[in-house]
């Protein structure tokens, strides 16, 4: 294939390839359907042209063998289709537990992200090849979306909530990132690369470059700032729940429901706190929309993330490099 | 050059719906069905070359990659008011509002629709929902696109969201009114001897379609009011920064604008059906499949809608249940593709050009279909979704389907329409000019959105560039293919050679009356005494003139 024309995506993701056998089988299908039915209708159509205006043929008499026939067959090979579909979805779904964590937050027209590391990137995101890669998306304004089409992921970022993709890339080099929902005049110019290195070298420019703030300190500093500590003090005397080791787990909320402390959970309980109040305690906490921005309430995550962990380490990043 | 020629020199008759009245009032006042539908017939056609004119500008701006011919803001007005043109004034009235609105009468054996006024009304309704939204596309215009995805379009676009929302909100109830009539007619003034199961599969496939646009409209109205008051009133129903839920617009849209496709498609479908078994002179196969299967896709499609939120962040379960009807709404389709191939089978197949479009649709619209099945594997789905493959796939069936079918249809009936047989030469050029201009323009976008070329796009990497250059390419000839008709079918309103009127010919009511019929459709009360599709024999002279 020529450069400058390419008619197939480059394959640079450990998932890249099970996509591009169910798009080939696909094709298969489209194929054999579209010449069996193509060849039948000229066939017919010119094997029984009308010869003569005062041709009246006898009729046939439909047969229920072959309705039902073309009936289960097709829904026999959607079954497949369907399987195949659905298992490699389960796949891009399930993020593995090593993956390194990445926050995204789309604005318009930029792509924000950062390394759990504290390295902040737009518009271009360094990873290592080999590794699988956990993104966290939400969104500042409007709907946007993650799309690296050589790696065939694509994860809308929404405003109000947390969406997860992972890849794994599988060689080196630079790969497009669109944004592919519609969001506003710029949106075709909301663009920028993937750049996939050997881990040696991710490990070089990762080391490089101003030291950073890594999200778990900026969020401890939020923490402070913001005097949550008042009321959600290490000790169980304050007037909201402890944090230590709440992240994760199952609590059990007001009127006996229960929930996980995801990243979902955690964030609506810093911007709308009555929305889902823990078992035991009043809905006394002030929201802090509008007082925090979307990347705070990533770093004040992370940090409440970082307290399930052993004290000592509270510098240590979720999941970040060892 | 004409369709066919019959031994005895027809005549115009001396009373037909055309002549029975010349002044503005005879037809702006009219409740003849089809008075309404020539009133229809020139509106969606206008909107048609409209939409058109906004694709050409499209596809001449993306023949480079840098937007160097209009700036963004106008490039994404200009696919916005492309949707919403070709989706809610042509796509959605075109075959029910035209062919529907003409034929359903004549093939019941009714004088007229149930509620001729109501008719009426919902032409209006139509007209005021199109005058709303060229008002907002010309003032300032719109830049939502036509899907007016939240919370874009209620807290960020600076465009005419409301006015054009208000246009579709009365536009809606055009699609209701027509529905609502097309139901009581077919059920209530069926001429005796008709019975269901002697029904035109046309018939069958508007019924079908009725029950959609009753069910469906009124949440794609109720959809766009809540867009009108949150950016007007600052109400949170979908701005998360007010307390909103942005998906919760996308589950309410695609409630109606998944099964608004099936409004597209089913009387397609019908018109196909039609097609196929008139011009292979034999009973359809597998009539009471065909019939039923429209049915099934009619209930089917109001439970696959958030198949277009596979990557929105909806739960895996929630996508799987989805995906797996998606699947099964392919099968009703497949079983109609299967048995009108069948119905040619030992039949004497002619060449006219109704059976060329019928023909290339069978072709286009198994390539639609099937390019379907890609969308409804869940994790293909999420490499193709909102790229130029989705373009590419819904144009297969909007445009190579539907408007292939539309095309068909207006051939098939034009002689019953107007009185006058069309220029066969031509009409048979066109269609082939047609079908290569589509294929030329939509084939490169499926290569084009699998290598990940995102759909809005007013830049494009240079890479892209010859399959974009390809497609505007066969942009320019389909629009020579549909210019080509506009000029000869105006041209034989006055030039044509006189229509007999059965002309092909057909079974069916419509054509057991006169060519153009009387404004009363049929002199005597038909009275139906055959099976549907008989054409074992020549169909019998027309009897109810």
């Amino acid at each position: 294939m020529f450069s400058g024309f390419p008619l197939f995506p480059e394959q640079a993701s450990t998932l890249a390839g099970s996509v591009d056998g169910l798009y080939f089988f696909l094709i298969g299908v489209t194929v054999f359907f579209f010449v069996a039915i193509s060849a039948a209708l000229l066939i017919f159509a010119v094997k029984y042209r009308r010869r003569s205006p005062s041709e009246w043929p006898e009729e046939i008499h439909s047969s229920l063998l072959l309705e039902l026939a073309w009936t289960i067959v097709p829904f026999l090979i959607t079954i497949v289709i369907f399987v195949w579909g659905a298992t490699l979805f389960f796949s891009m779904n399930r993020p593995p537990d090593n993956a390194i964590e990445i926050s995204v937050v789309g604005k318009r027209w930029m792509w924000k992200l950062q390394h759990m590391t504290g390295q902040r990137e737009i518009n271009q995101l360094h990873i290592p090849v080999g590794r699988p890669v956990r993104l966290t998306l939400t969104s500042e304004d409007v709907i946007h979306s993650f799309f690296v089409p050589a790696f065939r992921v694509k994860k809308d970022a929404v405003p109000g909530r947390y969406n997860v993709m992972w890849f794994e890339a599988t060689k080196a080099g630079r790969y497009h990132l669109f944004c592919a929902e519609y969001c506003g005049t710029q949106h075709s110019r909301m663009i920028g690369e993937i750049v996939a290195m050997e881990p040696a070298d991710f490990q070089t420019w990762i080391q490089g470059g101003p030291a950073a703030e890594s999200p778990v300190l900026a969020g401890q500093k939020l923490f402070r700032e913001l005097n949550c500590v008042t009321c959600h003090r290490p000790d169980s005397q304050g007037r909201g729940p402890v944090l230590d080791e709440v992240a994760g787990s199952t609590v059990r909320l007001a009127g006996g429901a229960t929930a996980v402390a995801d990243e979902s959970y955690l964030r609506e309980s810093i911007l709308v706190p009555a929305a889902r109040i823990v078992d035991g305690y009043q809905p006394i906490m002030p929201t802090y929309q509008g007082q925090v921005s979307e990347e705070g309430v990533l770093h004040l995550i992370a940090y409440i993330q970082s307290l399930k962990r052993p004290p000592a380490g509270a510098a240590v990043p979720a999941g970040g490099n060892k | 050059m004409s369709a066919v020629s019959t031994p005895r020199e027809p005549q115009i008759p001396k009373e037909h719906y055309l002549n029975a009245g010349y002044g503005v009032k005879s037809w702006l006042l009219t409740t003849d069905h089809k008075r309404i539908a020539i009133l229809y017939l020139a509106s969606v056609t206008f909107m048609f070359f409209l939409g058109g004119l906004y694709a050409a500008a499209i596809r001449l701006e993306l023949v480079t990659p840098p937007g160097d011919l209009v700036l963004s803001e106008t490039y994404n007005k200009l696919f916005t008011g492309h949707g919403v043109l070709m989706v809610f004034f042509f796509m959605i009235p075109t075959i029910p509002a035209v062919l529907g609105n003409f034929l359903i009468p004549l093939m019941v054996g009714a004088k007229d629709l149930a509620f001729p006024r109501i008719n009426l009304l919902s032409w209006y309704c139509y007209v005021v929902g199109a005058g709303l939204v060229l008002v907002a596309l010309v003032e300032g215009g719109l830049d939502t696109g036509w899907t007016f995805y939240t919370p874009y379009s209620t807290s960020f676009s600076n465009s005419n969201v409301i006015l054009a929302g208000l246009g579709i909100f009365a536009a809606g109830f055009s699609s209701i009114l027509t529905g609502l009539n097309f139901i009581v007619t077919i059920h209530k003034m069926r001429a005796p001897g008709l019975t269901w199961f002697r029904l035109p599969l046309f018939v069958w496939a508007h019924y079908a379609t009725s029950i959609i646009q009753i069910l469906g409209t009124p949440v794609i109205a109720v959809t766009v009011l809540l867009v009108a008051v949150e950016r007007t009133f600052k109400f949170g129903f979908f701005d998360p920064a007010r307390g909103g839920d942005p998906i919760l617009f996308q589950h309410l849209f695609w409630f109606y604008s998944h099964p608004a496709v099936y409004i597209m498609i089913l009387p397609a479908m019908g018109v196909i059906s039609e097609l196929v078994t008139c011009f292979s002179r034999k009973k359809i196969f597998g009539y009471s499949f065909i019939a039923a299967s429209s049915l099934a896709i009619a209930v089917l499609s109001f439970l696959v809608w958030a198949h277009h939120m596979f990557v929105s962040g909806l739960s895996v379960y929630a996508s799987l249940i989805f995906s797996a009807l998606s699947f099964l709404v392919a099968i009703p389709s497949a079983i109609k593709v299967f048995n009108w191939t069948a119905t040619l089978y030992r039949g004497s197949v002619s060449w006219q050009t109704p059976m060329l479009y019928a023909i290339g649709f069978i072709g286009l619209f198994v390539i639609g279909g099937l390019t379907g099945l890609f969308l409804a594997a869940i994790g293909l789905d999420v490499h193709v979704t909102d790229t130029y493959f989705i373009v590419a796939h819904f144009h297969y069936v909007m445009v190579g389907s539907v408007v292939m079918a539309y095309m068909g249809g207006l051939h098939f009936w034009w002689p019953k329409i107007t009185g006058r047989l069309y220029p066969e030469w031509w009409a048979r050029v066109s269609a082939a000019i047609i079908f290569i201009g589509f294929n030329l323009t939509f084939f490169p976008q499926f290569v084009l959105g699998y290598l990940g070329m995102p759909r809005r796009y007013h830049y494009y990497p240079p890479e892209f560039q010859v399959l974009n250059v390809m497609s505007s390419a066969g942009a320019s000839i389909l629009a020579v293919g549909y210019f080509i008709p506009m000029v000869y079918f105006t041209w034989s309103m006055r030039y044509g050679k006189v229509a007999p009127a059965n002309p092909w010919p057909a079974t069916g009511l419509e054509w057991q009356t006169a060519s153009p019929p009387p404004t009363e459709n049929f002199a005597v009360t038909p009275t139906v005494t055959e099976e549907v599709y008989d054409y074992t024999k020549p169909p019998k002279e027309p009897v109810f003139v």
